[in-house]
C-alpha cells in the first residue's frame, strides 16, 4: 500500500507531466532535426513557427466556437489544427521563398542560414504578437480531465491521487500517431526516400534526378505541420503566450542535439530525456521517501536536488555534457 | 530669441485662459504608471488625484487664491531609469510643488532616492506597499496613503488563524512586492504560533507551474498562500494546484483579489479567502459621489484622491508651497486632533487651517498616518462564494 502510494505520488507529479512535456518537446525537436537533416542548418525560428501555427489554430478555434461547432468532450482546437497547419505551411514556404532560397542559390555556409533564421525568428515573433497580442490566450474547451485526483483516490482507496488531464492524454496519443505517420512517410513513400537521399548526399541525389525544390518544399511543409501540432498541444496542456514559445527553443534544441541532430529517432528520445531530467531533478522527493521508509527516517528537508527556478539550466547542463562526451548525440546524428 | 517670444506668448495665452485670478499658480505632479502593468488601475487613480486638485483649485481658498494644476508623468511601473527621468522632468522643467506618486514600489524607491530626496521634493504615494519603503532614507519627504505590506502580513495572519488553519505553504511572485509581503506574513504567522512549511518564489509569465506546485505539495500544508498577481503566475499556481490535487483552498492577498480570478478558475475556487485594502467608512461613499468619468471603487483610486488632498492641505497648514516647509505639516493634517474632513470638504478644511484651526483629514480611505508617514491600513476580508467575490468583513 505504501509502495503504491509512493508510486501514485510520483506518477502525479513526475511521470504524467514528464510524459506529456516530453511528447511536446519530441514533436518540436523532430521539426528542428528534419530541417537540419535536409536543409542543413539550425532553424532558430522553429519556436516562433510553433507560435505562429498555434496562433492560427487559436483563431480558427475561436471562430468555430462562435459558430457553435464543438467536438464534444474533445477540444475544438483539434478541429482547427489542420487550418493552422495549412497557414503555417504557407508562411514557412513564403519565408523560404523570400529568405532562405537566396542563400541556397549561393550555397552559403550553415552559419549564414542560422543568422538568417534568427532574423526570421524576430519577424515571426513580431507578427504573432501583432496579430494576437503578447498576453495569455485561453482556447481550451471540452472536458478538462480524464481522471481527477479526488476520483482516483475514491476509485483505488489510496491516499495519494493521480490526475490525468485530457490534454496530456491527447498529447501522448497524438505524438504516437504523428511519429508513426512520419516514419512511414520517410521510409516507405517515394517523396520520403528522395528526402533521405537528398539528406545523405545532395549531389548524388541531384544526379539521380531528384527535384531539389520539391524536397525542400516537402521538408518545410512537414516542419510546419510538426511545429503547429507541437505548439497546439503545448498550448492546450499549458497555456499559449508568444514569449513562452520563444523560450521553448532551448529545451527543443537541447532535445534535438542530445538525440543527435538530423536523426528523427534521436529527437524523440532526446525530448523525453530532457523532459524527464528537467522534472525529476527539480522535484522534491520528501513525501515519496516518507512512504517508503519507517516513520523516524523521514528527512526534514525537501530532498530537492535543484530549485524549480533552475529548470532551464538543466537543459543547458545536459546539452553541455552531451557535447563534451558524445558530440554526435546519443543516437548518431550529423553532428553540430 | 524667437523661442523666448513664443514661450512668452504661450504663457500669456495660458494665463488669460486660466481666468483673471491674480494670485500664483502652482503645479502638482501626478506621477503614476500611465503605461505598463498597472495601467488599468492608473486609469482610475490619476483622475482620483486630479479630482482633489481640481476641487482645491476651484475653491480658491488655498493660500489666498492660489490655483493648482495637475501635471501627469509616467512611472512605467517597471523601468526605474524611465521613472527617475520622468521625476527629473517634473521637478526641473515643470517645477512642481509636490508629487502624487509613484505607484509601484520599485520605481517609487528609485525616483525617491535618486531624484526627489536630492531635490527636496515631497512624494505621497497612493499605492507603493513595499515594507522596505518604511525605512528608506527619505529626509521626511516620503509619505504614503497606502499601508505597508508589513501590515497586510499581520492582517492576513489574523484571518488565517481565525479560520483555524495552523500550517500553510507559501509562494510569492519573485519581485519586491511578493518577497516583501511573503516575509512580512511569515514573520507574523510564526509569531502567532503558526507554521510556514515552505516559502518559495514563482516566476511570472511561465506556461507551466506543475514543478513549482510539486515542491509545495511535497512540503505540505493545509492551505496555500499565493502572494502573486491575478493575471500572471498567481493564477497559474492555483490552476496547477487544483489540477494535481495538491491544494484546494487558497489565501489571496491584494494582488490576487479581483473578479477575473473566480471567472477564470470556476467553482473549484469556492471557499478560498483573502484580503484587499478597503474601508467601510463614510468617506468612501462621499468619494463615490464626487467621481465623474472614472470608477471610484477601483483599487487605490481613493488613496490617490487622499494623497493629492494631503499635499494641498499640508501646504495650507504650513502657509507655504515650499516642500521643505510643508513636509512637516503632513502628519498634522492627516491625524487627530481637529475637525474631521471628508471628500468634497477640502474647501472647508482649507478655511479652518487658514483660520489657525486644526483638522483631522479622514478622506476617502480613512487616512491615519503612522510610523514614518504611512497609512495604518484598513482591509476588506473577502471570500469566494458561489464563484463570486464577497466581502465578509473589515479589519
Amino acid at each position: 500500500m505504501e509502495l503504491l502510494n509512493a508510486l501514485a505520488l510520483l506518477s502525479n507529479y513526475v511521470l504524467v507531466p514528464a510524459l506529456a512535456y516530453g511528447s511536446q518537446l519530441a514533436l518540436g525537436a523532430l521539426g528542428v532535426t528534419l530541417v537540419f537533416g535536409i536543409l542543413r542548418f539550425s532553424n532558430f525560428a522553429h519556436g516562433d513557427t510553433m507560435a505562429f501555427g498555434t496562433m492560427v489554430t487559436i483563431l480558427f478555434t475561436w471562430w468555430f466556437q462562435s459558430m457553435g461547432i464543438h467536438l464534444g468532450p474533445l477540444p475544438t482546437a483539434l478541429l482547427a489544427m489542420p487550418f493552422g497547419i495549412l497557414f503555417c505551411a504557407a508562411y514557412v514556404l513564403a519565408t523560404d521563398r523570400l529568405v532562405y532560397r537566396f542563400y541556397r542559390s549561393k550555397r552559403s555556409d550553415p552559419v549564414i542560414y542560422l543568422i538568417a533564421s534568427v532574423g526570421v525568428m524576430f519577424v515571426t515573433n513580431g507578427i504573432v504578437r501583432f496579430i494576437i497580442g503578447p498576453d495569455d490566450q485561453n482556447f481550451a474547451d471540452g472536458e478538462r480531465f480524464i481522471i481527477k485526483a479526488g476520483e482516483f483516490k475514491k476509485l483505488t482507496g489510496l491516499s495519494e491521487g493521480v490526475s490525468i488531464k485530457l490534454s496530456q492524454g491527447i498529447t501522448v496519443i497524438t505524438m504516437f500517431i504523428v511519429v508513426a505517420l512520419l516514419f512511414w512517410f520517410l521510409n516507405k513513400t517515394r517523396s520520403g526516400k528522395s528526402m533521405r537521399a537528398y539528406s545523405d548526399n545532395e549531389d548524388l541525389a541531384l544526379l539521380s534526378g531528384i527535384n531539389p525544390d520539391r524536397v525542400v518544399a516537402i521538408t518545410w511543409i512537414l516542419a510546419a505541420a510538426l511545429a503547429t501540432i507541437a505548439g497546439t498541444l503545448y498550448g492546450l496542456d499549458k497555456s499559449f503566450k508568444p514569449f513562452t514559445y520563444f523560450q521553448l527553443l532551448l529545451p527543443i534544441f537541447a532535445a534535438a542535439i542530445v538525440g543527435g541532430l538530423g536523426n528523427p529517432l534521436g529527437a524523440i528520445a532526446g525530448g523525453f530525456v530532457i523532459a524527464f531530467s528537467e522534472i525529476m531533478i527539480t522535484y522534491a522527493y520528501k513525501r515519496v521517501i516518507a512512504y517508503l521508509v519507517p516513520g523516524d527516517w523521514v528527512p526534514d528537508g525537501l530532498i530537492q536536488l535543484l530549485s524549480t527556478d533552475y529548470k532551464f539550466a538543466v537543459s543547458f547542463v545536459i546539452l553541455l555534457l552531451v557535447l563534451l562526451v558524445r558530440p554526435n548525440g546519443i543516437f548518431k546524428g550529423t553532428g553540430v | 530669441m524667437n523661442k523666448l517670444i513664443i514661450s512668452a506668448a504661450v504663457a500669456a495665452s495660458l494665463a488669460s485662459s486660466a481666468g483673471a485670478v491674480s494670485a500664483d499658480e502652482i503645479k502638482i505632479g501626478v506621477f503614476l504608471g500611465l503605461t505598463g502593468p498597472l495601467e488599468s488601475l492608473v486609469a482610475n487613480m490619476a483622475p482620483g488625484a486630479e479630482t482633489a486638485i481640481a476641487e482645491v483649485s476651484a475653491s480658491g481658498k488655498l493660500l489666498d487664491g492660489t490655483t493648482v494644476q495637475a501635471v501627469r508623468a509616467d512611472t512605467t511601473c517597471i523601468d526605474a531609469a524611465a521613472a527617475s527621468a520622468a521625476m527629473e522632468r517634473l521637478i526641473t522643467v515643470e517645477k512642481v510643488a509636490g508629487v502624487v506618486g509613484g505607484d509601484c514600489s520599485g520605481v517609487t524607491t528609485a525616483a525617491l532616492t535618486n531624484v526627489a530626496v536630492p531635490n527636496g521634493m515631497v512624494m505621497v504615494s497612493p499605492s507603493a506597499t513595499s515594507p522596505a519603503l518604511s525605512t528608506v532614507e527619505d529626509n521626511g519627504l516620503f509619505f504614503r496613503t497606502a499601508p505597508s505590506d508589513a501590515r497586510q502580513g499581520v492582517v492576513m495572519s489574523d484571518i488565517i488563524m481565525d479560520r483555524g488553519f495552523k500550517e500553510v505553504a507559501l509562494t510569492y511572485t519573485n519581485n519586491d512586492y511578493g518577497k516583501g509581503l511573503a516575509d512580512a506574513f511569515q514573520a507574523a504567522f510564526e509569531e502567532a504560533g503558526g507554521t510556514v512549511t515552505i516559502n518559495t518564489s514563482h516566476e511570472d509569465g511561465k506556461a507551466d507551474y506543475s514543478a513549482e506546485v510539486g515542491a509545495l505539495a511535497a512540503a505540505g500544508g493545509e492551505i496555500l498562500v499565493v502572494a502573486g498577481y491575478i493575471d500572471q503566475g498567481g493564477k497559474g499556481m492555483i490552476q496547477s494546484s487544483l489540477d494535481t490535487g495538491a491544494f484546494d483552498t487558497f489565501v489571496l492577498p491584494d494582488g490576487m483579489v479581483g473578479t477575473a480570478l473566480p471567472e477564470a478558475i470556476g467553482p473549484d475556487l469556492n471557499g478560498s479567502f483573502g484580503q484587499a485594502p478597503g474601508t467601510d467608512s463614510a468617506g468612501a461613499g462621499m468619494f463615490n459621489e464626487l467621481a465623474e468619468g472614472f470608477d471610484s471603487t477601483s483599487p487605490f483610486a481613493a488613496e490617490s484622491y487622499d494623497a493629492a488632498a494631503l499635499i494641498l492641505l499640508a501646504m495650507q497648514a504650513a502657509g507655504s508651497t515650499d516642500p521643505q516647509k510643508y513636509k512637516d505639516t503632513v502628519m498634522d493634517v492627516a491625524n487627530a486632533p481637529g475637525e474631521k474632513i471628508f471628500p468634497g470638504e477640502l474647501g472647508k478644511g482649507l478655511e479652518i487651517l487658514a483660520g489657525g484651526g486644526e483638522i483631522d483629514y479622514v478622506g476617502a480611505s480613512n487616512v491615519e498616518l503612522i510610523g514614518a508617514g504611512e497609512s495604518a491600513g484598513n482591509y476588506r476580508e473577502i471570500e469566494i462564494k458561489d464563484e463570486q467575490l464577497t466581502t465578509v468583513g473589515y479589519r
